[in-house]
């Protein structure tokens, strides 16, 4: 009864944090004696003013976009997926993998196979932790933080040790056979006469991801398994009672998220480095908790997220080139949102819920 | 290997303990009063940059220190704003605070010093000295015993042995006082503690300001004692490693000092080697990078020995009405 009406719940409780987060931000670049207002302009300019910019926003929304969804599924079960990082990091060397396996005739044929390796690789760096916390109850988040080290570490004795082409100093696979090559919007974009950045790294991933974003709204809003899933986020004693096997769905909803984040290799490995390289994630994984949790788990939500998230990363990195703004900007923006949408939502939350259970009384007296 | 070389990485593995020790205990006491704590990494970093910044500013690493631990207890707060007065998520506040920690560091160090996110070396009195305890030269010539004497246990900044001193003062404080005891309650059972009469909130907010003060402790040890300066993310997983640490001890007082030592050790080998050949088979440095990570899963899957988190941690506690 004391509850809000769904569309406050659903919009402006985000808002106002998002607002408190703008608000933050724009006194600490008064703090290190920066305008904010022109930084604001300078971002949006650099991010949105031209197709090369929206090329790079993009395409870090595309990053965000598979390892906010990893996060929103394994959230709507209950759990806490801080191991997207990892997860991202091995999808890299299953593409890797892939990619370098054969000489790859056609994009067409390689995207699927690189897409599969990838969500392969990502889920089963997902499968231990998933299975040691429905099995045994170790804390998921505790497991994937460290198998997020684990996995950094993997992947730097693969790269120096094994991957290296003969002769090269750079801990770095060779370069992707030509056939692998995904286009960009440039080239996906020219038939239709469209004119696009052709140095912007946005490609066809990006549809992928969009892709990835209905399939995890079908998945988790109309299908068996979603409710499954919802259900044992809710409460676990309850799905118990209903006959929902809780190991099980724990497990098939990790693999699901370690596999969305997984596949965020396509994107900044095969797509944008075409070689995979040492820490090529560079946070996205931690990104994609902010983004979650922006756009309250729900893959509309996380869709806007990511682009907003885009904008912010691509407006840091042109504010960064031209003002003496370092980009550690954009980390602080970031912790506020998280710090604001996600940790201090009860304090914009309880006393909005006191403002609308006033003013129903008032309608009712 | 030789006899000095074994103690040159025993010294080395005091050194790479030390932060983790601090920051292990700083969880312990979080952890203990069920407040989940990973920021304990960026409250480490947040310090280690305001106490180089003020040692460096001030000619004093005393007050660096101060300064470090102010900074530390500020994030400590806003972790307990978050997640005692607002019951917000704890571990979604403590990636935040990671998050702010990394970020709020270089711009301000860039604003204050322009040096690329680094504060200027730190000389003389803006550092914490080794200490050379009494007769330890003297002593050097007896054989064995003076070497360890004069090598492994002397020649440390105060810091170390303020550090290990926390070992037993935990111990006691957590297991032998009255606040000790309702801080672990309060990790376990908060509403038994409020039956009683006790403020969960208080208890809360005292164990979360506790951690900030070691983690503070921790992370001017690494600026001033152990390194010249702050330098961009120097924690570099430090506070998670502390946390693996945490639940390797079991949440103990005495474990941590082992886990912390043995983890302190596995980082000065892998600093010391690259790889290590073991009857032919060679262990690659990355094993060594990743083996603190790997024991801690161990540990968690309840193979060795099951740990048992607090039973309240994590869990926001709602007062009856």
């Amino acid at each position: 009864m004391d509850r809000m009406p769904p569309w406050a719940d659903a919009v402006l409780v985000p808002l106002i944090s998002l607002l408190l987060a703008a608000v933050l931000s724009a006194l600490v670049i008064l703090g290190i004696g920066e305008d904010p207002v022109a930084a604001v302009k300078l971002m949006v300019t650099g991010a949105l003013g031209s197709s090369y910019g929206w090329g790079y926003t993009l395409y870090y929304a595309t990053n965000f976009l598979f390892t906010g969804l990893a996060f929103a599924v394994a959230s709507h079960a209950g759990l806490f997926n801080i191991g997207a990082e990892g997860q991202a990091m091995i999808g890299g060397l299953g593409v890797a993998l892939v990619c370098l396996a054969i000489p790859w005739p056609h994009w067409a044929l390689a995207l699927p196979a690189a897409i599969a390796g990838a969500a392969v690789f990502g889920a089963l760096w997902a499968l231990i932790p998933a299975w040691l916390q429905a099995r045994r109850g170790s804390h998921i988040v505790i497991t994937t933080i460290m198998f997020n080290f684990i996995a950094a570490a993997v992947l730097n004795y693969m790269l120096v040790n094994i991957l290296r082409p003969t002769g090269s100093m750079d801990p770095a696979t060779a370069k992707f056979p030509e056939g692998a090559h995904l286009p960009t919007l440039h080239d996906l974009l020219a038939p239709f006469g469209i004119g696009f950045s052709k140095a912007a790294p946005a490609n066809v991933s990006l549809l992928v991801a969009v892709t990835a974003c209905v399939l995890v709204w079908v998945l988790i809003w109309r299908t068996r398994l979603g409710f499954e899933i919802r259900a044992l986020g809710q409460s676990e004693g309850a799905s118990r009672y209903a006959g929902i096997p809780p190991v099980k769905t724990v497990v098939v909803a990790m693999l699901i998220s370690g596999g969305l984040a997984g596949c965020m290799a396509i994107n900044n490995v095969m797509g944008e480095a075409e070689r995979l390289i040492l820490n090529a994630t560079e946070g996205a994984g931690f990104i994609g908790i902010a983004v979650a949790l922006m756009g309250r788990n729900h893959p509309a939500g996380v869709f806007l997220a990511a682009i907003l998230f885009g904008f912010l990363y691509q407006g840091g990195a042109e504010l960064a080139l031209w003002t003496s703004i370092p980009r550690e900007l954009i980390v602080v923006i970031q912790a506020l949102v998280i710090l604001f949408t996600g940790a201090l939502d009860n304090m914009v939350r309880m006393p909005l819920e006191r403002l609308f259970l006033a003013l129903r009384k008032g309608r009712r007296a | 290997m030789e006899f000095m070389t074994v103690l040159q990485v025993l010294d080395s593995t005091v050194r790479l303990a030390t932060p983790l020790l601090l920051a292990c205990l700083a969880g312990l006491f979080s952890e203990r009063a069920g407040i989940f704590d990973i920021g304990l990494e960026g409250k480490m970093l947040i310090a280690a940059f305001f106490s180089a910044a003020v040692a460096f500013v001030s000619g004093s690493v005393w007050l660096g220190l101060l300064a470090g631990i102010g900074a530390s207890m500020l994030l400590s707060g806003l972790h307990g704003l978050a997640s005692i007065t607002f019951r917000g998520n704890q571990l979604i506040s403590g990636v935040a605070i990671n998050f702010l920690a990394a970020g709020m560091t270089v711009l301000i160090a860039q604003d204050w010093f322009a040096q690329g996110g680094r504060t200027p070396s730190l000389i003389g009195a803006a550092r914490f000295e080794p200490i050379t305890l009494p007769l330890a030269e003297t002593l050097r010539g007896v054989p064995v015993l003076g070497p360890i004497y004069a090598e492994l246990i002397s020649g440390h900044t105060i810091l170390v042995y303020l550090a290990l001193l926390c070992v037993p003062a935990t111990w006691w404080v957590l297991f032998r006082t009255r606040f000790g005891l309702r801080l672990r309650a309060v990790g376990e059972n908060p509403a038994a503690v409020d039956t009683a009469g006790v403020s969960v909130v208080g208890l809360r907010f005292a164990a979360v300001a506790i951690c900030g003060v070691l983690c503070g402790i921790a992370g001017a040890y690494l600026a001033t004692a152990l390194q010249a300066g702050f330098v961009k993310d120097m924690t570099a997983g430090r506070g998670y490693i502390a946390l693996a640490a945490l639940i390797f001890a079991k949440w103990r007082p005495w474990h941590a000092l082992y886990a912390t030592l043995l983890f302190g050790f596995l980082q000065a080998v892998a600093l010391r080697y690259q790889n290590i050949e073991l009857g032919g088979l060679v262990i690659p440095v990355q094993l060594m990078d990743a083996l603190p990570y790997i024991l801690t899963v161990v540990i968690l899957a309840g193979f060795v020995g099951k740990a048992i988190p607090p039973r309240a941690g994590g869990e926001p506690y709602v007062k009856e009405r």
